[in-house]
């Protein structure tokens, strides 16, 4: 993908909170046109993050730009934002609320053509207060849709949605990427970060601490292949082989660039292998690579 | 069971403890009433019946240097007033601002509205502390007891539902998040605000038609002014008392705070205001304060045009104050926004 100008530009943004930096010294650029993806444990600082790059949250220090701008006038009405919570006025249909906001916007698209881009056609005279949390998430798509905006923001936009709702929103969001919309997204679910973005970046207490395409920073951190073995199927004698190991809380991984070589290592060291699973790394590996496997507060 | 209800009681009192504002609020609202009842309704008992009485003996009377013959100027909870001509007594009588208007020069004379409980009962004290005197006709159309109440009550009306109507609100959306998503698009704090002060407006005007037509209907009220005039005062007052509303909503986040502080104006306004009873005898000072409040003005306007058939001349001060408390409390309100719970 060619690289284009930076359409979101943030330098040194720092977000202190009486008792902690919520974000702290953080800078990056987002391309036009491409999924940037943030991603972290709790309390990471994503969702703050996100809240100043959308002009809501005002920073301590360090700035925002939009298009070489500060965030502006401009930026409002050209953004798109949907949030981890948001509720909606009361006792509205599915089109009130779409027109609702699309009275609050100069430009847009038509209600009837967002109903249609995230699947409300029959929804539309629906009070908004009994939807399921899928249809309740893409009737919030759609509101974030109405300004046809240059940048849409998406603040964990699958939490709490079953399997299948939670795909077909990822389908919706791939239809808007081949719209060339550029998205910010933050989320809990590697699968939909490796799905969707582009590029990431990995932020922990409040900084980033990876930033790239997906598949440049998994081949930084991990070899080719990952070999995954039950933990009792793997025998404390074996810790001492030449190996690259990850414990998990289960099971013990393997990265490697070697397969037959790390195979035979294993075979030599009498390690049962009727369980074995071999994998390529994905980014939830990359993640708690990164991030640790402890439990954060 | 009790272990359970023990559970919830617990954890019920951590949270309403930890909610400093809410805690502080409802620790010095007691003490705020124990102190403003002590003033209002405090010292000695007050007269029960106002009589008015005419020429140099009332202005005696008043001032004390006169030797009260008439044995009903010793009458007790009876205060007197001078008055000094008898087309302004007769007036403040058919009005029900006096009980009564006594002329002491000669044979005592007095004047009566005989729609008026209170003037009713002190022509019997009159008649048992002075059998001879005697009853003058009132010319004009005597104001009953209603007609007085009910501009006041039309007001006391719009003051709920300005002030509770929108101020809820508000604090819904803050809660609830919606007004942390309007404020992702290119709405202003005063768009959003301007908003909901015209939906409620366009609400309570409707409701205040509606009253006054149906109520009109029933009992007949005296209205002796411009529809179009109370009109004007109904959208002007409403405006005041809406924008009040959301500036006391602008930011807070708990109902505790924002319910106890719409009742800390709620409960003086009604009290102070008029609509129930006359504050022309109480102290300067409560008149002072009673006059600050937007609701005290509309009435004051109100009964002006409905019972003394002022024009716009004659309410355009209320009207002015109304419109100056309208931006100010809007400006405030827009200025200490809040978008987000904190």
């Amino acid at each position: 993908m060619p690289v284009s100008a930076p359409i979101l530009e943030v330098h040194h943004l720092v977000k202190q909170y009486p008792a902690v930096a919520a974000v702290d010294g953080v800078s990056f650029a987002v391309p036009e046109g491409i999924c940037f993806g943030l991603l972290g444990p709790n309390g990471a600082g994503k969702t703050t993050t996100i809240e100043i790059m959308e002009g809501i949250l005002p920073p301590t220090a360090g700035e925002v730009r939009y298009r070489g701008e500060r965030l502006g006038a401009r930026f409002h009405e050209e953004a798109g934002i949907l949030f981890q919570k948001t509720a909606l006025q009361e006792f509205l249909t599915v089109r009130q609320s779409v027109a609702l906001f699309r009275g609050l916007y100069e430009r847009g698209l038509e209600v009837d053509e967002v109903l249609r881009l995230c699947a409300l056609e029959k929804l539309a005279r629906r009070d908004n207060r009994k939807l399921s949390g899928g249809q309740q998430q893409r009737l919030l798509l759609a509101i974030a849709l109405v300004n046809d905006p240059k940048v849409l923001f998406l603040d964990e936009p699958t939490t709490g949605l079953d399997p299948q709702a939670r795909r077909n929103f990822w389908e919706l969001v791939e239809s808007i990427k081949a719209r060339r919309k550029t998205i910010i997204l933050t989320t809990h679910y590697m699968e939909e970060a490796q799905l969707l973005c582009d590029e990431i970046a990995i932020m922990d207490g409040g900084r980033i601490i990876a930033q790239g395409p997906p598949q440049r920073l998994l081949s930084e951190h991990f070899a080719e292949v990952l070999l995954e073995l039950p933990r009792h199927d793997f025998p404390a004698v074996a810790r001492q082989l030449p190996l690259k190991l990850i414990d998990a809380s289960d099971r013990v991984e393997i990265s490697t660039h070697d397969l037959d070589g790390t195979l035979r290592t294993l075979m030599q060291a009498h390690v049962p292998l009727r369980n074995l699973r071999i994998r390529p790394a994905n980014l939830e590996d990359l993640f708690l690579e990164l991030t640790g496997k402890e439990l954060r507060a | 069971m009790i272990k359970r209800l023990l559970a919830v009681w617990h954890a019920r009192n951590l949270e309403f403890l930890r909610d400093r504002p809410t805690l502080l609020f409802t620790l010095l609202l007691p003490i705020g009433v124990v102190i403003g009842m002590g003033f209002i309704f405090g010292g000695p008992p007050r007269p029960l019946f106002k009589v008015g009485v005419l020429g140099a003996r009332g202005s005696q009377v008043a001032l004390g240097s006169a030797t009260p013959a008439n044995p009903f100027l010793h009458e007790r909870y009876v205060q007197f007033v001078p008055i000094s001509d008898e087309a302004a007594g007769l007036n403040e009588v058919t009005h029900q601002r006096i009980d009564l208007l006594l002329d002491l020069d000669g044979t005592a004379r007095y004047w009566v509205n005989t729609d008026s409980p209170k003037g009713y009962i002190v022509e019997k004290l009159l008649i048992a502390a002075d059998p001879g005197a005697r009853r003058q006709p009132v010319t004009g159309q005597a104001i009953r007891y209603v007609d007085w109440l009910f501009p006041g009550i039309l007001a006391m009306n719009m003051m709920f539902s300005c002030l509770f109507g929108v101020g809820y609100v508000v604090l819904r959306y803050r809660k609830s998040g919606f007004l942390k998503r309007l404020h992702a698009t290119p709405l202003t704090a005063f768009e959003f605000l301007s908003a909901q002060v015209l939906s409620r407006l366009s609400l309570i005007v409707f409701v205040t038609v509606v009253l006054y037509v149906g109520i009109g209907t029933i009992i007949h009220f005296h209205s002796a002014g411009s529809i179009a005039l109370l009109l004007l005062l109904a959208v002007i007052g409403s405006l005041s008392m809406i924008a009040l509303g959301l500036t006391i909503a602008a930011r807070f986040a708990s109902e505790e705070v924002v319910g106890g502080l719409l009742n800390l104006l709620t409960w003086p306004m009604m009290l102070l205001s008029g609509v129930w009873f006359s504050i022309d005898d109480s102290p300067r000072w409560v008149k002072w304060v009673a006059d600050i409040f937007p609701l005290t003005q509309v009435i004051k306007a109100a009964r002006a045009v409905m019972i003394d058939g002022a024009g716009l001349a004659g309410i355009t001060p209320n009207l002015i104050y109304l419109a100056i408390t309208t931006l100010v409390f809007l400006a405030f309100g827009a200025w200490s926004f809040r978008w987000r719970v904190d």
